[in-house]
């Protein structure tokens, strides 16, 4: 039964990540990755690392693609003049792609683990946190000061000087009293 | 056989889940109908059947019989798809919610994070609509409320994290079992400020007045769904009130005790101790519709940029300072809550 699910959720995913680089239009392509989210939420439920898979969702799906689709709607792309270049880039884009397989491969070739011949039992969301804020508190901390400063490069980036711009401040607004605004002429 | 067994038994059971569930929705609309009425002094509905108690019936079946139209150029297979993709999520989210101490389709350890993935993924109808109907009032619509919808998820992700916390545990069974004692000891006190952001920001999640420029009827005629008519429509507004009832459940087991006496812990305890819990239950989530239904009658609706200023210039930073303090708390187990 499992192995039918899990073969059912990787054909799923593999053709909504198939999908992904070769649809037309940029918003389907953002909606299959979704989809290929959800297969591999699902397929982290088959292992029973039921965080990974519902972080997966609420993270990527819930988040960060929604954020994607809000950008893609809004730019209104037109995709083929972004396609012109694919011949000219072929070259570079074949080298990287190689590259990026080769050092997958090294990385999962030597990859010894043996499968784990048992999967979790009990709340694998305690065991995470447990392990992560103590053996591995300091790659946590670094991943955690890297986003900050993206974050905050974010902003600079974006973030440019109100010079002639009005703006309201609330905190004005809030202290404004009725003698500021009204006089009385005659009671 | 066994599998076919227990198959058909989860079915049984989420048909006992979905049924009253969907005539609730049906009856919140007649409620929200009447209460805003009596509100502003009006009588509301009361033309079909006896005090217009069929109104909800004869709203589904004009809405059946009404012709779906599909706008031209619009993309037809999103367009279908997306008020189902809206309601599934809603409906989806009460496979782990704990009607009463036992009661409960699937008791997962997750179960706070499913609801969040859930609640998460509820926003893509909103997108996927706006987007397919390629039309302008419904593409400005999708945008203010997926903005709004990922504003506000963080502030009541937070509220949450506060709640998880308290509970130490995930499991929605857990978290209503950790808040028995009495009336104070449910979380609602030590949490106060969460609950406050909690139930805020439900709102906004549901696109409800007084957050409801996604909709916002007198500026961009209806949002995401002008363009949708019929049977589709109703799923719309199907989903607005089954995510209604949903947060009110979340609130009630988070907040306010689950299925928990208010009793317990009083001389009255064994005076109601006949009572069912799953009664308690839904008299808690009543109320809080009822507070929705209110809110609703009482403000006018927000600007758009005070809404984006409240979720993260006030709510956020309101959830992340009581975080530190439940921190605190904890660790000086502090009764009567913490010990």
């Amino acid at each position: 039964m499992i192995k039918i699910t899990f073969y059912l959720f990787s054909l799923i995913l593999i053709f909504a990540a198939s999908r992904v680089i070769t649809i037309k239009n940029p918003v389907h392509a953002a909606l299959f990755l979704v989809l290929a989210f959800f297969s591999s939420a699902a397929i982290w439920l088959i292992l029973q690392a039921e965080f990974l898979a519902m972080v997966l969702i609420l993270v990527y799906v819930g988040a960060v693609m929604v954020l994607f689709l809000f950008v893609l709607m809004m730019l209104n792309v037109n995709f083929d003049t972004l396609r012109e270049g694919f011949v000219r880039h072929l070259p570079l884009a074949a080298f990287v792609g190689a590259v990026i397989l080769l050092e997958m491969v090294l990385v999962v070739g030597t990859w010894h683990h043996a499968l784990p011949t048992e999967v979790a039992t009990g709340s694998n969301t305690a065991a995470l946190g447990s392990v992560l804020y103590t053996e591995y508190v300091y790659p946590f901390e670094i991943a955690a000061a890297i986003l900050l400063v993206a974050m905050i490069a974010a902003i600079a980036l974006t973030m440019r000087p109100h010079t002639r711009s009005k703006y309201q401040k609330p905190e004005q607004q809030v202290r404004v009293r009725r003698e500021d605004r009204i006089r009385i002429i005659k009671d | 056989m066994d599998t076919l067994i227990y198959l058909i038994l989860t079915l049984l059971k989420i048909v006992v889940i979905l049924v009253p569930l969907l005539l609730s929705v049906a009856y919140l609309t007649y409620l929200e109908r009447k209460v805003i009425g009596y509100m502003q002094v009006r009588i509301g509905p009361n033309r079909v059947g006896p005090r217009g108690w069929l109104q909800p019936i004869a709203d589904f079946v004009k809405l059946a019989f009404k012709e779906i139209i599909i706008p031209t150029k619009a993309n037809r297979f999103l367009f279908v798809i997306a008020p189902m993709l809206v309601l599934a999520p809603a409906l989806a989210a009460w496979a782990v919610i704990p009607f009463a101490d036992g009661w409960v389709l699937a008791n997962i350890d997750a179960g706070l994070l499913y609801i969040l993935a859930m609640t998460s993924v509820g926003v893509y109808g909103v997108l996927i609509a706006g987007w397919a109907s390629n039309s302008k009032y419904a593409l400005l619509g999708t945008l203010r409320s997926a903005a709004q919808i990922i504003s506000y998820e963080i502030a009541m992700g937070f509220a949450l994290v506060g709640v998880l916390m308290a509970a130490g545990s995930l499991n929605l069974s857990a978290i209503v079992s950790a808040q028995s004692g009495s009336l104070l000891t449910w979380y609602w006190l030590p949490l106060l400020p969460l609950f406050m952001v909690y139930l805020i920001s439900g709102i906004a999640e549901t696109n409800r007045a007084p957050f409801d420029v996604a909709e916002g009827e007198s500026e961009i005629v209806a949002g995401f769904h002008v363009e949708y008519s019929g049977l589709l429509f109703a799923i719309f507004f199907l989903a607005e009130y089954a995510n209604m009832i949903l947060i009110a459940a979340l609130t009630v087991i988070m907040f306010l005790g689950g299925w928990l006496s208010p009793f317990q812990g009083t001389f009255l305890e064994a005076a109601f101790a006949w009572v069912p819990g799953i009664f308690w239950f839904l008299l808690k989530i009543s109320v809080i519709l009822f507070s929705f239904l209110w809110l609703r009658a009482t403000f006018p609706r927000y600007r758009y940029d005070q809404i984006m200023r409240l979720g993260w210039k006030v709510f956020i930073p309101i959830t992340l300072v009581w975080i530190v303090v439940i921190g605190i708390a904890i660790l000086a187990k502090l009764p009567p809550w913490f010990n």
